[in-house]
């Protein structure tokens, strides 16, 4: 299976199930694109008279010899003993909801805007606590541990916080591992003191503002219904200038309210911030704000003006890294990785302030998903059920060119739409695919 | 590298089939809330450690 499609002019040939990119000119696109349909000899019968007997016979040459070196029309690259069961058991990764409570009122926030549809309320050092030792017990022989500060607003709990950077830390230290803590933040409260501790401490940043000020307030207004966008823009500036090394992601959201979302990356780069990641809003179809598929087009071309957009910035010198636009082709993740996905449920799991343990976070609240607690450990075990909603499964990947990089999308997502783990959201598959042809064309116009 | 195909990565994944799946790469999560990771912008850990 390949996947060819042009890009301002350029040719551009997947090879889907090695991986292999390979750009061509126009006889070579039209010709390969023909041999996956059609035996060789009646592809030359048919291109002789477009492109010439020579051009015809090069290219045929030239897409067997790749062919017979596994970079195209690759057979499927599935172990034979494929099963995808997490066979050692191990959770490597934990989203600790610090806060069900939040400084903001984002109109689209998947957590009611902080409480997730319960009772607001902040996560005790105890319950933070008997996490990491869960963490550092069930991740067995895996050195890499991972815990996400998350909320609502973590840093509504900032004191439990510090302390289980401390005490996680601690713990990692005695069991060998590395942690990695990552504290996703409206930015409200991000002062000097917080500053200090993500430096100290290697924080990875995710930082939310939504670009342009009206676009921001609109959807992320203050609980009294005021502007956050001046404040925001402030703590984050003055976080990012800090003379230190520093892992950090400003994250918006892009909504049917600003469908020129180019503009809002444009507004942030211009703003001085070169890590960035603006993502489309998941609402429901009742949502004025929600993406519907009529939006389609216009959302299609608003990504190819930020791939130019981005593409001239790199050209001045002025590189933006658009995470979503991120590929590494040569040391990117390895086939299992890709059958793993996200992990949820598996590998992953998101806690409650109160201790209850979920597939991921978005599945906080409900109580016919919990898990277990991080008291008791893991007591209903989910990972079957997850660690088979994989490619191999959906009906919908298997026809799909760009399977191996989304790995299947969202499990919640997939649950909310359809009802069903093992049938993708449409409409989020129809955005993976796009920013995918935009990243490797990217990728092509930014390697030597 | 042809004459009509340039080859920007000649990569495959049948050949992280032998030594790939040791667990030790981030988790990638790929709802809208967090910032979501497509899995394939992923770079592999043991990579990274080699090459740092």
């Amino acid at each position: 299976m390949i996947h060819a499609y042009v890009f301002d002019e350029t040719f551009i040939v997947l090879d889907v199930n090695s991986g292999s990119l390979h750009v061509v000119d126009e006889p070579a696109y039209n010709i390969i694109k023909a041999l996956e349909i059609a035996h060789q000899e009646d592809v030359a019968t048919r291109f002789v008279p477009v492109y010439g007997a020579e051009t015809v016979k090069e290219v045929l040459a030239e897409a067997a010899d790749l062919k017979s070196n596994g970079l195209l029309f690759a057979p499927d690259p599935r172990p034979h003993n494929f099963n995808n069961s997490n066979t050692d058991g191990a959770v490597k990764a934990l989203c600790l909801h610090l806060a069900h409570d939040c400084n903001l009122r984002c109109r689209y926030c998947f957590a009611s805007q902080g409480d997730y549809a319960g009772d607001r309320g902040l996560m005790s050092k105890e319950v933070g606590q008997a996490a990491i030792d869960f963490l550092m017990h069930a991740s067995g022989n895996r050195k890499h541990v991972e815990v996400d500060f998350f909320g609502g607003e973590p840093l509504l709990n900032r004191p439990v916080m510090q302390d289980l950077v401390e005490y996680g830390r601690l713990r990692a230290g005695e069991a060998g591992k590395v942690i990695k803590f990552t504290l996703t933040t409206n930015a409200i409260l991000l002062d000097a003191e917080v500053q200090r501790l993500i430096l100290d401490n290697d924080l990875a940043v995710v930082l939310s503002v939504d670009g342009r000020p009206q676009v921001h307030d609109r959807m992320r207004p203050t609980p009294s219904g005021g502007s956050s966008y001046r404040r925001v823009m402030e703590r984050c500036a003055e976080f990012v200038r800090l003379p230190f090394d520093k892992e950090y992601y400003i994250r918006g959201t892009f909504t049917r309210h600003n469908l020129d979302f180019a503009a809002d990356v444009r507004h942030l780069a211009e703003a001085g911030f070169d890590h960035l990641s603006v993502e489309p809003v998941v609402a429901g179809a009742g949502m004025d704000y929600a993406l519907r598929e009529e939006d389609l087009p216009t959302i299609m071309d608003e990504y190819n003006k930020l791939t130019r957009y981005l593409l001239e910035r790199h050209r001045q010198g002025r590189p933006v890294e658009f995470f979503h636009f991120n590929i590494d082709l040569d040391d990117g993740p390895c086939l299992a990785k890709r059958l793993t996905g996200c992990s949820a449920g598996t590998e992953y799991l998101a806690v409650a302030p109160t201790g209850e343990m979920y597939p991921c976070h978005q599945f906080v609240g409900r109580p016919d998903f919990q898990v277990g607690s991080v008291f008791n450990g893991v007591e209903k075990d989910t990972t079957n059920m997850f660690s088979q909603a994989h490619i191999y499964n959906k009906k919908a990947c298997l026809k799909c060119w760009a399977r191996f990089h989304c790995s299947g999308g969202c499990h919640a997502n997939a649950l909310a739409f359809n009802g069903d783990l093992l049938e993708p959201y449409k409409l989020g598959c129809e955005l993976a695919k796009k920013r995918l042809e935009c990243a490797l064309y990217l990728k092509i116009c930014t390697t030597a | 590298m042809g004459k009509h195909i340039k080859t920007i990565s000649g990569r495959t994944l049948q050949s992280t089939v032998r030594d790939g799946g040791c667990g030790e790469c981030r988790t990638s999560c790929q709802s809208a809330c967090k910032t979501s990771l497509t899995v394939g912008n992923q770079a592999c850990n043991k990579k990274k450690t080699k090459n740092a």
